[in-house]
């Protein structure tokens, strides 16, 4: 092997900076009492992705099934205002044509032009509406979630302008008294003025939970798991049948996969 | 030197500084009592030791940076186990941590927060986001 | 030197007070927006800027009338225009301010303002639009306030007065710049997605922001003993021309990319503005409104003889000045979102109080300009 002395010097001295560093690590962890972790019970991932099997959803589903959507949307307490103009949602459906528009050969079977496909934030690794965003009240988590801060949300709609897969809802009016399902009472509704979108569930896997609409779906059509590990089940489903993306040349790097 | 219509001047005078000295001398008198604040609530009640997250007094005067600092935590870092200086653990959250001892949000927070003269509108509008507690009033 | 705006005559105060009214129904209507929230907007979730975003868009290119009087004043020394650089920078004041408005009441939670300086988010280009426009706006109160202070006083200027000054210049070019930026680098909107947004911006910039300049020096002059004087006109009909040609042409060429490349995305939204798409045309008549005056202002311009009368050619800055404004006030941002990412139409149209808020920021605008040049010619009256 063509290791020479200064290979062996080089990695030699690293090894031992690594090993003082962890020293200095436990040294601060010791005199530090750490105040705020995890949840011993949380899922974590190092990168959250789905993968929708619409054939499972339309072979297995009843027609017209709105599981996904009524599951998310309770949990959420997001309100239906009962109009296109102001509408609010985080997981719905859409025809072929829009979901991949330009995608279309005119062609496909009349079930993939007629059949519901469902929608949701991408969760993209490359987010235009994180980067767009002027106080970074939506940004991204280590573990691929896009997330909004409602906290800190001026309103501005940049990230709306951003979005290339319109997942962003504006909260035109107050939405308290369009919730039609019923409250949630662990978790916060949104107020008029902020923007917001599908969060992943991130406080359902903080809880040790899969997330809502997966959970819901009867057909288990919603794949949920990490896109890096090669033994999830994201990973198994994605290897074994042929995927596509949303609008793949916007360089976005969407974390939803459609099996179609 | 005459003074042309003394009295009215005088007497405007007066009502101006009474007016302009309203704020200081009304609350003022009301000042007083400081407001009982409710502790009797089912999960309190059920406490063996009765303590709050930190000490009382830190509470009292750092409640808003605590919950400040749960919700950075929270929504920015993922984090949401509080582990308290003496061992305890909480979950991090308004609604399902403070709200559940604290389920009496009228006779507490607010009767304080009105007592502190901090406007109607200013606090309460983490509640328009989160759901406070149901109550029986 | 303020007390200046306080006396004027009847013509001044009426004119301010119609200013007011306007203004005052602007504020009620905006009070409503405040209780109510957009909701009482023509905004909708596909179409999530309109008429606010396009007015802050349009007028930032006004701003860039100061430049174009203190570039040639100050680098090439064309002293022509040392009468009127007050003019343009004190115009740039007035549209800087509506741009903050504009910006300010397009959003949601406007309490929250001060999170864009509390959290500063470098990656974001409206951080850096927010940054350059605020900028811009007090580069112009500092120069025009003390050039016009040391006009009164009869001395030069202080020398510290002279770096600003050249900063303003590159100043004023980030404002278009970044303000194109804004539009230009967003993945999946089409209309916006072109290499050339802001060197259309500039153009268009250098073209209603001289073009609104003559008219005002025409009303100044007419209403007033100031006269900015016929050669700094001349030079600033010049770059108009220029500047017109320049924008009818790159409007032409989004044209021909679009259309000969035959890509759907790309002529979607061009579709939409000028012949509508899948029978959705609100805008039509508003674009070829655009058309018929840009192609009239650049006729006129073109013969000598027009830009030496001057009726013809407060008639040709008007055209550019309105064909311009039609170009970035009305049509750029909707038909950005049209068609939206999921190529469904769904149409915008200002609502009345949105409109009101629109025309009440308009006269803040013009409201805060009375006043300035008021100051400005009592000085120059004074002096002369
Ligand atoms: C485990 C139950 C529990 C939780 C959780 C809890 N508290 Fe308390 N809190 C108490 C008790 C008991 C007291 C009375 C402590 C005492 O008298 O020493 C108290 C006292 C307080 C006080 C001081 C009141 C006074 O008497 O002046 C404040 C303020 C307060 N809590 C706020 C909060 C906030 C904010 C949260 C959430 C961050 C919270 N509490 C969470 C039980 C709880
Ligand atoms: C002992 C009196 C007291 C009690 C009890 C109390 N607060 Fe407060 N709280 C205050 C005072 C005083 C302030 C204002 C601090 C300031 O303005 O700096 C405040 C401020 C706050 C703020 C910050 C408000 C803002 O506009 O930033 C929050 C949030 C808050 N309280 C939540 C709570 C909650 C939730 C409870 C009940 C669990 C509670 N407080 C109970 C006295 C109290
Ligand atoms: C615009 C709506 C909104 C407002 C206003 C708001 N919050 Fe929140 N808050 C949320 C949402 C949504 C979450 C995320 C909950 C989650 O992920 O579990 C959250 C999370 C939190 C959390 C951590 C998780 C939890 O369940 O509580 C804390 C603490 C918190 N907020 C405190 C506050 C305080 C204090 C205020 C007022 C000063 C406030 N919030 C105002 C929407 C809001």
């Amino acid at each position: 092997m063509e290791t020479g002395r200064r290979n062996f010097l080089k990695i030699g001295g690293l090894c031992t900076l690594g090993l003082g560093s962890l020293r200095l690590v436990d040294a601060i962890a010791k005199t530090e009492e750490p105040k705020f972790l995890l949840n011993v019970q949380a899922l974590s991932a190092k990168r959250w992705a789905m993968a929708i099997d619409m054939k499972k959803c339309w072979e297995k589903g009843r027609p017209g099934c709105t599981d996904c959507t009524l599951a998310c949307h309770s949990t959420h307490n997001v309100p239906d205002i009962g109009t296109q103009k102001e509408e609010i949602k985080w997981i719905w459906e859409e025809k072929y044509e829009n979901v991949f528009p330009r995608q279309e050969s005119g062609m496909e079977p009349e079930a993939i032009r007629e059949k519901p496909f469902i929608l949701l934030c991408n969760h993209c690794t490359n987010a235009p509406c994180t980067r767009v965003c002027p106080t970074k009240a939506t940004f991204k988590r280590p573990d691929g979630i896009t997330m909004m801060d409602f906290h800190r949300c001026i309103g501005c709609r940049y990230c709306m302008a951003a979005c290339p897969y319109g997942a962003r809802s504006f909260n035109f009016r107050d939405p308290r008294p369009f919730i039609k399902t019923e409250l949630n009472t662990t978790f916060p509704t949104r107020e008029r003025g902020v923007v917001e979108k599908c969060n992943f569930c991130e406080e359902r896997l903080a809880a040790g939970k899969i997330p809502a609409c997966v959970e819901a779906c009867k057909c288990k059509a919603l794949c949920f798991g990490d896109l890096e590990d090669p033994k999830s089940d994201v990973r198994k489903a994605l290897a074994s049948q042929f995927s596509i993306r949303r609008k793949p040349e916007l360089g976005t790097e969407p974390g939803v996969y459609y099996v179609i | 030197m005459k003074m042309y219509d003394g009295k009215y001047i005088l007497a405007g005078l007066i009502v101006f500084i009474v007016l302009a000295t309203f704020p200081v001398w009304f609350t003022h008198g009301k000042a007083a009592p400081p407001p009982e604040l409710k502790l009797d609530t089912p999960v309190i009640a059920k406490m063996a030791n009765k303590q709050c997250v930190l000490p009382k007094e830190e509470m009292i005067t750092g409640h808003m940076k605590l919950l400040n600092d749960w919700r950075t935590q929270v929504v920015r870092d993922g984090k949401r186990m509080y582990v308290a200086s003496d061992g305890k653990t909480y979950e991090m959250s308004l609604q399902n941590e403070c709200m559940k001892c604290h389920s009496n949000k009228t006779l507490f927070c607010d009767k304080c927060h009105n007592y502190a003269g901090l406007q109607k509108d200013a606090d309460p509008y983490c509640w328009n986001c989160h759901i406070a507690p149901k109550e029986n009033k | 030197m303020l007390e200046r705006a306080l006396t004027g005559s009847t013509r001044y105060k009426r004119l301010l007070g119609v200013l007011l009214v306007f203004m005052g129904l602007g504020f009620a209507a905006y009070l409503t927006q405040w209780n109510r929230g957009l909701t009482i907007t023509g905004l909708s979730r596909d179409v999530s800027w309109g008429l606010y975003i396009a007015q802050f868009t349009f007028l930032v290119g006004v701003a860039a009338s100061a430049v174009m009087v203190v570039l040639p004043y100050y680098l090439h020394d064309i002293k022509a225009f040392g009468k009127i650089t007050i003019l343009g920078e004190f115009l740039a004041i007035a549209a800087c301010t509506m741009c903050a408005l504009f910006v300010l009441v397009d959003m949601g939670k406007p309490m929250r303002l001060l999170n864009i300086f509390i959290y500063p988010t470098p990656n974001s280009i409206l951080f850096w639009d927010v940054i350059v426009l605020n900028g811009y706006l007090l580069l112009n109160i500092f120069i025009g306030w003390n050039v016009l202070e040391a006009e009164r006083k009869g001395t030069h200027y202080p020398n510290w007065v002279k770096p600003l000054i050249y900063l303003s210049i590159p100043w004023a070019v980030s404002i278009h710049t970044v303000t194109a930026f804004l539009y230009a680098g967003l993945p999946g909107r089409h209309y916006w997605l072109t290499a050339i947004m802001a060197a259309r911006f500039l153009a268009s910039a250098f073209c209603s922001g001289p073009a609104l300049l003559i008219m005002l020096s025409y009303l100044v002059k007419k209403y007033s003993k100031f006269d900015p004087g016929k050669e700094a006109i001349d030079k600033l009909t010049t770059i108009m021309t220029y500047s017109m040609l320049i924008s009818v042409f790159f409007v032409g060429l989004e044209f021909f990319t679009a259309f000969y490349s035959n890509i759907p995305g790309e002529m979607d939204s061009l579709k939409y503005l000028f012949i509508g798409l899948d029978g959705h045309h609100n805008l039509v008549p508003f674009m070829w409104l655009f058309a018929i005056l840009a192609i009239s202002g650049v006729v006129l311009l073109l013969n000598p003889n027009v830009r030496k009368n001057e009726k013809m050619l407060l008639a040709a800055a008007a055209c550019v000045f309105f064909s311009m404004y039609i170009e970035k006030g009305v049509g750029l941002i909707v038909a950005g979102f049209i068609p939206n990412p999921l190529d469904q139409v769904h149409e915008y149209f200002p609502s009345l109080p949105e409109i009101m808020i629109a025309l009440g920021i308009w006269a803040t605008g013009f409201f805060i300009l009375t006043v300035l040049y008021k100051i400005a010619i009592s000085v120059k009256e004074e002096v002369a």
